[in-house]
């Protein structure tokens, strides 16, 4: 009864939807005010019936009704609970769900926080997300009813995919989507915007908080992914270039040019045919990421089961929505020209050379993504794109990057002057190479690769003090508090979330140069000695969890006779599939990782151990977190509250004329 | 309306058209680089008898068919029914590559295992499973370790190889061989590489 | 990367610290080697030649595994993986090049091993496609900031020379206080 209701409740979303999606545009056509109104309302309500379906969906997992095809599938009544919950969406027809869940809480958070946008414009955003809703839901009850019945009901479930069973999976596919269809929403200012004609400073600032919520969102679930990958998989990788990623990687790249060409936009009017392109952009390479992850195109360890009407739909989605998006783009962004002239010397200038890379980056992750593809469908052979492809095309083109990105801050918008700008930086920038080179001669891995990331990290670094430092300097005369209070939250979102960059490319550079791995056969008693670390094998026990069978290997490190940590790494066997499973034990510090994961036992009842010393990995991660917070600064800036305040009084003046 | 800025959406059409299309390939069906090339030369134990051995040479002059199997294979059995009846219509000879009977069993630890032993519990499954479900094969050779599979590119059981006279491979079906496939490609293949000599 | 430890790498990091142009006559200082006080007995590495398996290893990180799909055969234990991962190290051993065992598997598999396409006709777009939307890429840029210089110099106001020399006015007059105020300026 309860998938019914739930099964219910998606097919009322989905009329709430529709409505959502045209009564609100007919009503800014018309320049109804009751039509108009209507969205809200609609959009809310189908929140509203999608949580209720998505909670549905989640009981039957939770009360192991296997009579549910889904539940049968990807849960087991032995799964821990917290794994029963997140089963939902480690399958195919749960992901679509979260994915319109994800859609209409962002529909909501807008209706909410955009009281002071004018109403039509409202109403056009509004039907923008209700169409692209539609199309999800429609997509969802038509080709993968996640409620869909299993008559005679099994007796217990084929379990969730082990791999989906670590806690950084409870977390990595909401933050994940959160980001992906977070972009929804500056598609669809940029729609609604597009729509009216009316493309201006107002424009980009309402889309700027949204745009970098969203991105920060984007941020936190790759990064939380890659963390997963990291521990998960057992041998201490923590990027692949594997296509999904690659989905989540496109607009990561694209909204990044986004962030900043808003910027532009909102401050000196310029850019806009551009910021629109990148923010249709975006949100096309997330749904364009769904398709490849939905419709088995590319294979993947992610890819699910997988069928061609799916992938018809979702294509037909793609080129509706892109389509639409792209055709008006064509009609309306010729009238856009203009905005705040600058010179060739200029932050306008350096922004809109970090767009373009960023934009040429994307593109190059998707020409590596799809080239098998387009080689197989011309019938031209398989070929194989991986990691030594991308990493060979991607240091190149984010070198210059890094470098733009600390030299613009110091430069003046509109106008400045080439020589003096490079005086500025000049010191900062000589003693990043020196430093480069030093620390990678002082650490014995003289490699291009070394010199050329530890010379951007420091120079990072270093530019980013000067900014700091210079821009305490502005207000001489006044305490060092008030001085710190003058500069804004989004100064400081800028400041740290380029730090952040500095900071994960030390980690990238160094765990890429001074990684070490060594595998023994260990039996009791014995030790290894890797890195400084000696690692005693204390032996193996038994350690049977709810739903699998487990060898854990208790191994003791210490260095210089000191006893450090215990790690404890498992050998599992999750009985309903019969897979096996490593998970690895980390003793984790801030200036490096010891990683042990345990391999199979040999017939002499030695054990094989894999052991990895990782330095600086997790600076990584922190410079994802440093990144984070940076957006959040940026988007918490009260200049926002401020001109929200000041445009809903100004709003509410118009309607009162209007309605007079 | 000025031309440039239909670019993106004429790119994103290009790109449709190709992603239409990529719904209709198999991703996970890859090629084999060593059609219409000699097929790799291997001396081989029999199944039927193990002292003697098989080599190519054996075939030249005959169009015939190398059929990859084992008896942990479960495809192998959706494929076999098949394989008996083109026996009896005696369509092609076909001879059987038994890949890694016991090692490619997961539910087999073979490790430390020795390999005379190994061989031996190859031969006593195999030889039930044909007596079970019937012998196709003019004769079956033993891959214990298969590494004669890697020579073939082998990735997955079943796979057959199609052979022309002159000991060249001329086709290579992945997967198991299904009726459709049998007649309208098989088939005629066979009966082309019969005409040419 | 012989037995660097990180305090091994501090300590020089450490010595570089001022004086790198004094230490850079030294030459690169080498760690020290710390003796292990534990007695427990040292377990055998698996791989019997060390250097051999970090070659093996890292062929295979660059090999895709065909059954599994989007993984190397160095990630994955799908038996065919083990087979091949074999094969890598038993060629490397009997000393046959890196080349050697790549050509041995393409001969076999096809490119599609290979998760480092080779450059060929088919392959041109995908090895240049980067580097041509670059330059494609700036020269958009190029071609927009002349056209936008251009309205620049058309407008009637300040020459871009005038408005330095107001700028260095005002420079000198306000000191040496930096009157740039990076995000302030909207």
């Amino acid at each position: 009864m309860i998938p019914e209701l739930g099964h219910f409740a998606l097919i009322l979303a989905l009329v709430l939807s529709l409505v959502q999606a045209i009564v609100p545009l007919v009503g800014a056509r018309r320049n109804s005010m009751a039509l108009m109104a209507v969205g809200r309302p609609a959009a809310q309500g189908q929140f509203f019936f999608i949580v209720f379906s998505y909670v549905c969906l989640t009981w039957a997992f939770v009360t192991s009704d296997f009579s549910v095809q889904l539940a049968a599938s990807n849960s087991h009544s032995a799964t821990p609970i917290m794994y029963k919950i997140t089963g939902v969406w480690g399958n195919h027809e749960g992901s679509l769900l979260l994915w319109a869940m994800s859609l209409s809480l962002w529909t909501v958070a807008v209706t909410v926080f955009s009281r002071h946008l004018p109403d039509a414009f409202l109403a056009r955003v509004l039907g923008v997300l209700g169409m692209v809703s539609a199309g999800f839901i429609s997509f969802t009850l038509v080709t993968s009813n996640p409620f869909e019945r299993l008559l005679p009901a099994v007796a217990d479930g084929r379990d969730l995919n082990p791999l989906l069973q670590d806690p950084g999976m409870i977390i990595h596919p909401p933050l994940l989507y959160m980001g992906y269809v977070g972009f929804s929403v500056a598609f669809a200012f940029a729609i609604a915007a597009l729509m009216s004609g009316r493309l201006d400073a107002a424009w980009a600032r309402w889309s700027r908080p949204w745009t970098t919520v969203a991105w920060v969102f984007l941020t936190a679930g790759i990064a939380v992914g890659s963390g997963w990958a990291y521990y998960e998989l057992g041998w201490g990788g923590w990027w692949f270039w594997d296509p999904v990623e690659n989905a989540s990687f496109m607009p990561w790249l694209l909204g990044t040019a986004l962030i900043h060409s808003l910027a532009v936009t909102e401050k000196r009017g310029a850019f806009r045919s551009w910021t629109v392109l990148l923010a249709i952009g975006a949100f096309s390479l997330s749904l364009l990421g769904t398709f490849l992850v939905r419709s088995g195109v590319i294979t993947s360890v992610h890819a699910f089961a997988t069928d061609p009407k799916r992938g018809l739909y979702i294509l037909a989605l793609l080129v509706i929505v892109i389509g639409f998006s792209l055709l008006l783009y064509a009609l309306r962004a010729p009238r856009l020209a203009g905005g705040g002239s600058f010179s060739f010397v200029s932050r306008e200038t350096s922004l809109l050379g970090n767009n373009v890379l960023l934009t040429v980056a994307s593109a190059s992750v998707l020409l590596g993504t799809l080239y098998p593809l387009f080689l197989d469908a011309l019938n031209l052979g398989k070929i194989s794109v991986g990691p030594p492809y991308f990493e060979a095309v991607f240091v190149p083109l984010m070198t210059p990057v890094v470098v733009l990105m600390m030299f613009g801050p110091f430069l003046r918008w509109k106008d400045d002057d080439l020589v003096a700008a490079a005086r500025k930086v000049a010191p900062a920038f000589i003693a990043s190479a020196l430093i480069g080179f030093a620390v990678a001669w002082a650490v014995d891995h003289v490699t291009w690769r070394t010199v050329l990331g530890l010379f951007l990290a420091a120079w990072v670094v270093l530019a980013s003090i000067q900014l700091l430092v210079g821009r305490l300097k502005e207000r001489a005369g006044a305490s060092a508090g008030s001085r710190l209070r003058s500069i804004t939250a989004s100064w400081w979102g800028m400041w740290l979330a380029h730090l952040g960059v500095g900071v994960f490319i030390i980690g990238v550079t160094l765990v890429g140069s001074l990684d070490q791995n060594l595998d023994v056969k260990m039996k009791e008693g014995q030790r290894a000695e890797l890195a400084g670390y000696t690692f005693l094998f204390r032996g193996a026990v038994d350690a049977d969890g709810p739903n699998y069978d487990a060898a854990r290997g208790i191994i003791e490190l210490s260095r210089d006779g000191r006893v450090l940590d215990t790690l404890t790494p498992e050998k599992r066997l999750y009985r309903a599939q019969g897979m096996p499973m490593t998970e690895a034990s980390l003793d984790i510090g801030v200036f490096r990782d010891v990683y042990v994961s345990l391999g199979e036992q040999l017939p002499d009842g030695a054990w094989i151990v894999s052991l990895y010393y990782k330095p600086f990995i997790s600076w990584i991660w922190m410079g994802c977190v440093l990144m984070g917070l940076g957006g959040l600064c940026a988007a918490a800036d009260r200049r926002y509250r401020r001109l929200a305040a000041r445009e809903a009084a100004a709003g509410a003046g118009q309607r009162v004329a209007a309605s007079a | 309306m000025k031309a440039k800025f239909l670019v993106p959406l004429l790119l994103f059409f290009g790109l449709a058209g190709f992603l239409a299309f990529g719904l209709t390939l198999n991703p996970r069906e890859v090629p084999s680089p060593l059609i219409d090339k000699p097929a790799p030369d291997f001396t081989l134990a029999r199944l039927d008898e193990p002292a003697q051995t098989f080599s190519l040479k054996e075939m030249q002059g005959e169009v015939w068919l190398l059929n990859v199997w084992a008896s942990w294979c479960v495809a192998c059995r959706e494929e076999h029914p098949l394989l008996v009846r083109m026996a009896e219509q005696k369509i092609v000879p076909v001879v059987g590559l038994n890949y890694k009977e016991v090692r490619g069993d997961g539910a087999i630890n073979a490790r430390g295992m020795a390999i005379e032993a190994e061989t031996d519990m190859a031969i006593e499954r195999a030889r039930r499973w044909l007596r079970d479900h019937g012998n196709p094969y003019l004769l079956s050779v033993l891959d214990i370790d298969g590494r004669v599979g890697i020579d073939f590119g082998v990735y997955g059981v079943p796979e057959t190889f199609l052979i022309d006279r002159s000991g060249r491979i001329r086709y290579k079906h992945i997967g198991p061989i299904t009726p459709d496939a049998l007649q309208n490609v098989l088939i005629p293949k066979i009966e082309e590489l019969r005409r040419a000599g | 990367m012989p037995g660097d430890t990180l305090s091994a790498v501090l300590r020089r990091a450490a010595l570089v610290g001022g004086a790198v142009a004094a230490v850079l006559l030294a030459g690169p200082v080498r760690a020290e080697s710390t003796a292990p006080a534990s007695t427990p007995a040292l377990a055998p590495a698996l791989a019997a030649d060390p250097e051999l398996e970090a070659d093996a290893m890292e062929l295979s990180h660059k090999l895709r595994c065909l059954v599994c799909q989007n993984q190397s055969i160095a990630e994955s234990n799908a038996p065919l993986a083990v087979d091949l991962r074999n094969q890598v190290r038993e060629q490397l051993a009997a000393g046959k090049s890196k080349d050697d065992v790549v050509d041995y598997l393409v001969e076999r598999y096809g490119d599609f091993v290979l998760y480092e396409p080779p450059f060929k006709a088919v392959t041109v777009l995908l090895w240049l496609g980067p580097a041509a939307l670059l330059l494609g890429g700036a020269g958009w840029l190029a071609f927009r900031l002349r056209r936008r210089r251009d309205e620049v110099a058309a407008e009637p106001s300040l020459s871009a020379a005038d408005r330095a020399r107001a700028r260095a006015l005002l420079e000198s007059a306000a000191g040496n206080a930096q009157s740039e105020s990076p995000e302030s300026r909207s």
